[in-house]
């Protein structure tokens, strides 16, 4: 393990009605957040070759923790999104190179699929940031119905030396889906896009 | 007696392997279950509410069981409890108070009689506002390894006409606690204080 992790959580989210309508089988998105030490806090550090495989390792322990909250295979997710928060002695590089280049091969191993780009958002903050994971189908990055996003925030992170990073899985999309556009039954699955 | 009618449910796992000092070989692991519902009393004053407390155990009861699969499915691995609630606007404070007997029973049930009183917190409060949950051991509340508090709330919820329900569930002692006081071992049993 890479990664000096403090601590890990998860967040299981279940919405049963809306506006007085029930949603059956109800929407459920999981998202699963690691806060971790950050090596290259409170100076310049040239080659982010560290974090880059602290990402890789941490794409593949956070998706196969959302997915396992979800209690579905990986390949019956059907939306996904990343997010990562730098401490206030890190850099907004830091969490770009986590996110970046090494995250999404092992999200898309675990989801067995993952044609789409993974949409993500990145800050730094302090204690208690919220991080808005943005979240989009992961076949088809057109599918309207999925375009969504999960809030995570934990009240202790992170620490002014800890990166917190957070892969968001759902197995459906918003609720009451209704603004039209290519529909997830529509996906071609070639180019990621519809 | 009115329905519950739940709009949705998270489940918030945390995992901490550290706060600084020694990476424990055991981390702490606490989570929370949280059903957000609709406030029938919501608007209004209405003298007679007490039977609601009633149709609440059931999801009392839910709520508890998927906090013990959360933590990994023993119910003897719970060492620590709490619980709140948060009143949405059109509602008041003695609507959250609702939850005591419910919420309280449903985990003494599920943990196969535990002694201590569970420790509660409650608010009137908006969409996003945060609950500290305290947490004090489940059979003994003198038990100063045990005092803990875990951070709650849900970013859409409790809406105006809505009541946001929490129960808290710990497997241990703060993570570095060296602080005194009455220790789990020391435990008599008896009157649910020492």
């Amino acid at each position: 393990m890479k990664a000096k992790i403090r601590k890990l959580a998860t967040f299981v989210e279940e919405t049963r009605t809306e506006m007085d309508r029930e949603i059956s089988p109800p929407t459920r998105k999981a998202a699963a957040v690691a806060v971790i030490e950050n090596p290259c806090a409170s100076k310049y550090v040239e080659d982010l070759s560290e974090l880059m495989a602290i990402g890789e390792e941490l794409g593949e322990l956070l998706t196969a923790r959302a997915v396992a909250a979800l209690g579905i295979p990986g390949p019956s997710a059907e939306s996904y999104g990343k997010a990562a928060a730098v401490g206030e002695n890190g850099e907004l590089e830091h969490a770009a190179a986590i996110l970046h280049p090494k995250l999404g091969t092992p999200v898309r191993r675990v989801l067995g699929k993952g044609a789409a780009l993974i949409p993500s958002s990145k800050k730094r903050g302090g204690l208690g940031v919220v991080l808005d994971i943005p979240l989009g189908h992961k076949d088809a990055a057109f599918v309207r119905s999925h375009f969504d996003g999960m809030e995570v925030r934990l009240n202790d992170a992170p620490r002014a030396n800890e990166i917190m990073v957070a892969v968001a899985v759902t197995d459906s999309g918003r609720p009451l889906p209704r603004v039209g556009g290519l529909t997830k039954d529509q996906i071609k699955g070639e180019d990621g896009l519809r | 007696m009115p329905e519950v009618v739940v709009r949705k449910k998270i489940t918030c796992v945390e995992e901490i392997f550290h706060e600084g000092g020694r990476i424990t070989e055991t981390p702490l692991r606490r989570a929370a279950a949280i059903s957000v519902i609709k406030n029938p009393y919501a608007g209004s004053y209405v003298a007679n509410i007490a039977g609601f407390m009633d149709d609440l155990k059931p999801l009392g009861l839910e709520m508890a069981k998927d906090l013990v699969s959360a933590l990994g499915g023993d119910a003897k691995l719970v060492q620590g409890y709490g619980k709140g609630a948060i009143v949405g606007s059109a509602g008041e404070l003695e609507h959250g108070a609702l939850w005591h007997v419910p919420g309280g029973y449903a985990m003494r049930e599920i943990l196969g009689g535990a002694k201590a009183i569970v420790a509660s917190t409650k608010k009137v409060g908006g969409p996003g506002t945060r609950l500290d949950v305290p947490i004090t051991h489940v059979n003994a509340s003198y038990v100063r390894s045990h005092f803990d508090a875990m951070e709650v709330g849900v970013n859409d919820a409790p809406r105006a006409d809505e009541i946001l329900l929490a129960l808290v569930m710990t497997t241990g002692p703060r993570v570095h606690a060296r602080v005194g006081g009455l220790k789990a071992s020391e435990i008599k049993g008896e009157d649910g204080l020492r």
